[in-house]
């Protein structure tokens, strides 16, 4: 244990340190921002660091902790967020021109929570514009790349948080899920991201993408980490009108439970398309095993509709995203263009100069969607066959009480490789976008490594609310593969 | 394609976006290859089938109907790319 370094404890050791005062919030702190001056010019997972405002809140914590007033369970642990999460005064751009400049009034919950639990801010990670992405190349600060092989991307759209957690510049982060990406970038980084159910975690302050799709979830390091920020973040919040009012279970628990008797379902959809790398398919078979030697019950199952969840997906998140982001029209807040003579031209070119071309695709392709005329035969449609996909899981859920499939259907790709392509860059959420449209919980826990040592992870599915069966599967793969999460980076 | 050049710009009309004339052309070169490939949705037959707009029902939670007022009123403003005072101003809205 000694001979680890501090950046690389688990945000639980790192927690359980400064509460046994053998190490200050100060230490930690300065630890991980000179990790970030070494590290982050090459990686660039940070939009924004807060060196004073860190150093200032450690300070806060280790006068408290003098006097033996602890504010939460992460008390003086530095962390970061997604910059998509509204931070008071500290500017928050969601990776776009368009708030380059935007300075919140307010924290978002996850902001509050991740304070009241006594965490330390270390910055804000990087992110596709607005969460459209799955690579993080559609920032408009620049792309983020992979700590396992800089030439590759770290996956999107939260890939500044899982490249931050996997190369130490933070010991957890919190990303957003619409369609993937806490559990793709999670996968393609070798830690643990969570995608909690619909409702699990406030949307309170965390800017809107598809506002039936989107929740905020932790990614970690460690199962037990992940589960204990989920166990800091979730839990009812009345400004979110969707959030749930039921009491949030202890998931540090469940990450320990056996798994002995757990039917674990196989979806045959998920293992049959050509896609699917022969790598990630043989790493999936580790992790099953890992399930099957402590006792789980393997069940094959069948979510029929599955091949028909991306067209789904992609009517149903570009409509809400057109909508959303029909707020950035320059007047309140945000760039505006210069010299315009009126005010349809001012919004017109305002959102021209902001947005950048994925984040306009898929306001056209939104837009289009919802127009009159094409509404029954675009959105309208889309909202029947995510009744279907809804309706394969509640199915599969009666032989199962967690699914099995692979994360993402190939490790990390390189930079550029897909950028010329939507629809190409589309398919890497092929695995993932199924549960958002479900509304259901889902986790990616790393489950092996590529020949080129690229990181693979396994992804787990359960029942709305039942986080903890996720935590417990998850927990039962850790233990058996265990691996290196920290990438191999000089500093 | 299944979308004509007309279309694109009457649909960035409506979403405000000002889109140059090259621009239009790889738009729609994209947007087709994209509507082309949700079309499979017309092979499901989906007549009886009732719309899922939010996976999880939550029913619609009530409050109160008070007045809370936001105490920041100037970080509100200081956001506003021109301001006058406590409003936002904006280029005429009415066009000749």
């Amino acid at each position: 244990m000694s001979n680890v370094p501090v950046h690389e404890w688990t945000l639980l050791e790192a927690a359980q340190k400064v509460r046994e005062k053998e190490i200050s919030s100060r230490e930690l702190t300065d630890a991980l921002l000179a990790r970030i001056s070494a590290l982050d010019p090459k990686i660039h997972a940070y939009i924004t660091v807060l060196p004073e405002a860190a150093t200032a809140q450690a300070a806060a914590c280790d006068e408290e902790q003098a006097k033996g007033d602890l504010r939460g369970p992460f008390h003086g642990v530095p962390i970061g967020l997604k910059d998509i999460f509204c931070t008071r005064g500290v500017r928050t751009t969601c990776g776009s021109r368009i708030l380059r400049d935007f300075l919140p009034p307010y924290d978002a919950c996850v902001t509050e929570k991740i304070f009241a639990a006594g965490a330390v801010l270390l910055g804000k990670h990087n992110m596709d514009e607005f969460a459209m992405g799955s690579s993080t190349e559609t920032s408009f600060f620049g792309a983020t790349r992979n700590p396992w092989d800089p030439s590759r991307i770290p996956g999107g759209s939260s890939g500044g948080t899982a490249a931050a957690v996997a190369a130490a510049m933070c010991f957890a982060g919190v990303g957003t899920d619409t369609g993937g990406s806490i559990r793709q970038p999670a996968s393609l980084c070798g830690v643990v991201g969570v995608k909690p159910t619909y409702g699990r975690v406030s949307r309170y302050g965390m800017i809107a993408f598809a506002s039936s799709l989107d929740q905020g979830g932790p990614i970690a390091r460690t199962v037990a980490d992940a589960a204990a920020l989920l166990g800091v973040i979730a839990g009812h919040d009345r400004r979110d009108s969707t959030c749930v009012d039921i009491p949030v279970p202890d998931y540090l628990v469940a990450a320990d439970r056996p798994v002995k008797g757990l039917r674990v379902g196989l979806p045959k959809e998920y293992y049959g398309g050509d896609g699917l790398s022969p790598e990630v398919r043989a790493a999936l078979d580790t992790a099953l095993k890992a399930l099957s030697d402590q006792g789980a019950e393997v069940v094959e199952v069948s979510l029929p509709h599955t091949s028909f969840a991306l067209s789904t997906y992609y009517l149903i998140a570009p409509a809400e995203a057109s909508s959303n982001l029909a707020r950035y029209d320059g007047v309140r807040y945000g760039h505006r263009a210069e010299g315009a003579t009126g005010l349809i031209e001012m919004m017109s070119r305002t959102r021209a100069e902001g947005f950048g071309d994925e984040v306009k695709r898929r306001i056209m392709i939104g837009t289009y969607a919802l127009s009159a005329g094409y509404y029954d035969a675009y959105y309208g449609k889309a909202q029947k066959v995510r009744t279907l996909i809804r309706g394969d899981f509640t199915k599969a859920f009666e032989a199962a009480d967690v699914l099995l499939t692979p994360t993402a259907p190939t490790p990390a790709f390189r930079l550029g490789e897909k950028t010329g392509d939507p629809l190409t860059m589309y398919l890497s959420d092929i695995y993932t976008i199924p549960c958002n449209l479900a509304g259901i919980p889902g986790i990616s826990v790393p489950c092996g490594f590529s020949t080129e040592g690229l990181p693979i992870g396994a992804q787990l599915l359960s029942k709305p609310f039942r986080e903890e069966t996720l935590f417990t599967a998850a927990g039962a793969i850790e233990r058996a593969l265990p691996s290196r999460r920290v990438a191999p980076l000089e500093g | 394609m299944a979308i004509t050049r007309e279309e694109v710009l009457h649909v960035a009309r409506l979403a405000r976006l000002s889109l140059p004339e090259a621009e239009a052309d790889r738009l729609r070169e994209q947007l087709s290859v994209i509507l082309d490939y949700v079309r499979q949705l017309d092979l499901l037959d989906t007549r009886d089938v009732v719309p899922t707009s939010h996976a999880v029902e939550t029913g619609t939670p009530f409050r109160n109907d008070v007045v809370e007022p936001f105490g920041d009123r100037e970080a509100l403003l200081a956001n506003a790319p021109d301001r006058q005072n406590d409003c936002f101003r904006v280029p005429r809205i009415i066009e000749d």
